[in-house]
């Protein structure tokens, strides 16, 4: 990486002299080395990038026309939607890019459990993205609070509510959230601050996290560690520039699809219904991306005891690269964590149709199955493969894999005469 | 002079140390404390309920501090019912005779103690309240019998200020 870059301007020359901000956003976006076979799931993180900016920049203009108070919320809402220019795509897009934010997310989760990238020496980089999913849920959760419908009022009522399950404080703390002694106009008001400020936050701790990855580079298909500079890697720019870009255009097409024909299909109608403390809906339900936790929460017939389990589902996930034991990063060169990891997806998303029906017989019961089975994915099977498992060898480098076996003959022969 | 000595420089630091994080701490509770319920939330303590147009089987719901409260006036059929009830049976024992200072009117936080929706009245298993939520079930005295809540429906504080009246808070 050459981080000596050297502006042609005179003026940008006087600048960077002064301060080298050039220089420290060149060396990250441009000759930045990158491993040569980097495949589409490796996409989204640019995609979460280009997500966090699209739901600053909405939310912004949004905040212009919105009143974050209990009597005038749910009817600036509908005036934003009928009334303010284009405001009903501003919305639109606002909170649909929510959904296809931890669309997104989920994804790059996922391919970062499939292929490792949290292992050693890349811990950090998925503590710091396990906090920029919880800043996520938070900002979301608020978010959806603010239109005032029913489905937000009742939302918010029962979220906060797990605050009173703490033994000896919960009610004092609930009634400090609250601002009073049950949801209204002084939490909506902070809801909306905190999710003005947090997306900032998030934004701070994406920095951390790209500057994290640039430090061992990025993880790949393979899992091998590849010397930067060498053979194995390509630049930044062009290479994985245009690739990100081709998988952002994809993307946006699917996000353009939702915003333009379908864009109340991920929300629910009785948010259209302006929020009512006196009748609650008859089905409660969270926003889709929050089923599984809410499944979770649901399983367990005592209050404590869900709400510590939810937040256990959500927090275990920090302890993943210590509880995952084995040195083999690639799903690809473990044949029985390759299958492990595809049962635990399909749990996830098994946990998110529960999460959707109601709490009682047969869902309940696959409910508490899956629940489990979640957390002993975590605290039994991650731990015992490491060691009971037989991988699969390694390649020496990405080229390897790809050759034919002659051209491995050759290359074989080339660094032995060489050596 | 050793160095382990504690000297005058250690003395100073230490309290200049102690004095700025008491000063911090001070000055941070007004930051924590505006978020408490404020001077315009707890003046709307108390209400009165006029209970003249209710009749048996018949229920109101009034707004205290903000929060849904149920007012009954139950039918001998309901009393009888919460009356019978084995205390063993029940995961938050409460007599009925402690819940209703008169029997005929059950008065209470209309906020099911899991999550805080509002149960529906006359419905589930004990025909009392149900929330619809996550399916708790209360009987007739507003008492929990099954479902995730953990205890029975609060009773606020009230007081009969005379036959047809009562005040809340």
């Amino acid at each position: 990486m050459s981080d000596n870059y050297v502006p042609k301007s005179a003026v940008g020359k006087w600048f960077n002299d002064r301060l080298p901000l050039l220089n420290l956003i060149y060396g990250h976006l441009l000759p930045y080395p990158t491993p040569k076979n980097l495949n589409y799931w490796w996409t989204f993180g640019g995609i979460l990038t280009f997500c966090l900016v699209t739901q600053i920049i909405t939310g912004l203009v949004l905040a212009m026309h919105y009143v974050a108070d209990a009597d005038l919320a749910f009817a600036s809402v509908e005036h934003i939607m009928r009334d303010v220019n284009y405001g009903w795509l501003l919305r639109y897009i606002h909170s649909n890019g929510a959904s296809l934010f931890f669309m997104a997310v989920y994804i790059h989760m996922a391919r970062s459990i499939f292929y490792g990238s949290y292992k050693e020496p890349r811990e950090l980089i998925w503590i710091i993205g396990v906090f920029i999913f919880l800043l996520m849920i938070a900002t979301a959760f608020m978010g959806y609070v603010l239109p005032w419908g029913q489905m937000s009022f009742w939302g918010a009522t029962v979220i906060t509510n797990l605050f009173s399950a703490i033994p000896l404080v919960g009610e004092s703390v609930t009634n400090w959230l609250w601002g009073g002694y049950a949801v209204g106009s002084p939490l909506l008001t902070r809801f909306f601050t905190l999710h003005y400020l947090m997306p900032f936050l998030i934004f701070a701790l994406v920095i951390l996290h790209v500057w994290a990855l640039h430090v061992p580079g990025n993880n790949n298909p393979e899992g091998i560690n590849v010397v930067q500079g060498s053979q194995d890697t390509v630049p930044f720019h062009p290479h994985y520039v245009v690739k990100d870009m081709f998988a952002l255009v994809v993307f946006l097409i699917v996000f353009a699809g939702f915003v333009f024909f379908v864009p109340n299909l991920l929300g629910h109608t009785d948010n259209y219904i302006e929020a009512n403390p006196l009748q609650t809906p008859e089905h409660i339900v969270p926003e889709w991306y929050f089923l599984p936790f809410y499944a979770i929460l649901r399983a367990v017939p005592d209050k404590l005891g869900g709400v510590i389990l939810m937040v256990s589902a959500i927090a275990i996930l920090a302890f993943l690269p210590w509880l995952d034991t084995s040195k083999v990063r690639s799903a690809k060169y473990r044949p029985l964590y390759r299958q492990f990891v595809w049962l635990f997806f399909a749990n996830v998303i098994l946990l998110g149709y529960l999460g959707a029906q109601t709490a009682d017989g047969l869902f309940l019961i696959i409910g508490r199955i899956a629940t489990v089975y979640y957390f002993a994915h975590f605290i039994i099977i991650l731990p015992l493969l490491g060691y009971i498992e037989k991988t699969k060898p390694l390649p020496k480098s990405l080229s390897e894999p790809v050759l034919s076996p002659e051209e491995r003959q050759m290359k074989a022969a080339a660094s032995g005469a060489s050596a | 002079m050793s160095e382990k000595q504690v000297t005058r420089r250690n003395f100073l630091y230490v309290t200049t140390g102690a004095f700025a994080a008491a000063g911090a701490a001070s000055l941070a509770w007004p930051f924590v404390d505006q978020m408490n319920p404020d001077a315009s939330v707890k003046a709307l303590a108390s209400t009165e309920i006029d209970l003249r147009p209710i009749i048996p089987g018949q229920s109101i719901t009034v707004m205290w501090r903000g929060k849904p409260v149920f007012i009954r006036r139950r039918t001998q059929a309901e009393i009888d019912e919460a009356k019978k009830v084995n205390l063993a049976d029940l995961p938050h024992p409460e007599e009925d005779s402690d819940r209703a200072q008169n029997p005929e009117w059950l008065v209470m936080v209309g906020i099911c103690t899991h999550l805080g929706c509002v149960p529906l009245g006359q419905k589930g298993d004990y025909n009392g309240w149900f929330c619809p939520c996550h399916g708790s079930h209360y009987d007739t005295s507003g008492r929990i019998r099954k479902g995730p809540a953990p205890t029975n429906l609060e009773i606020p504080d009230y007081v009969f200020l005379n036959e047809s009246t009562i005040k809340i808070g």
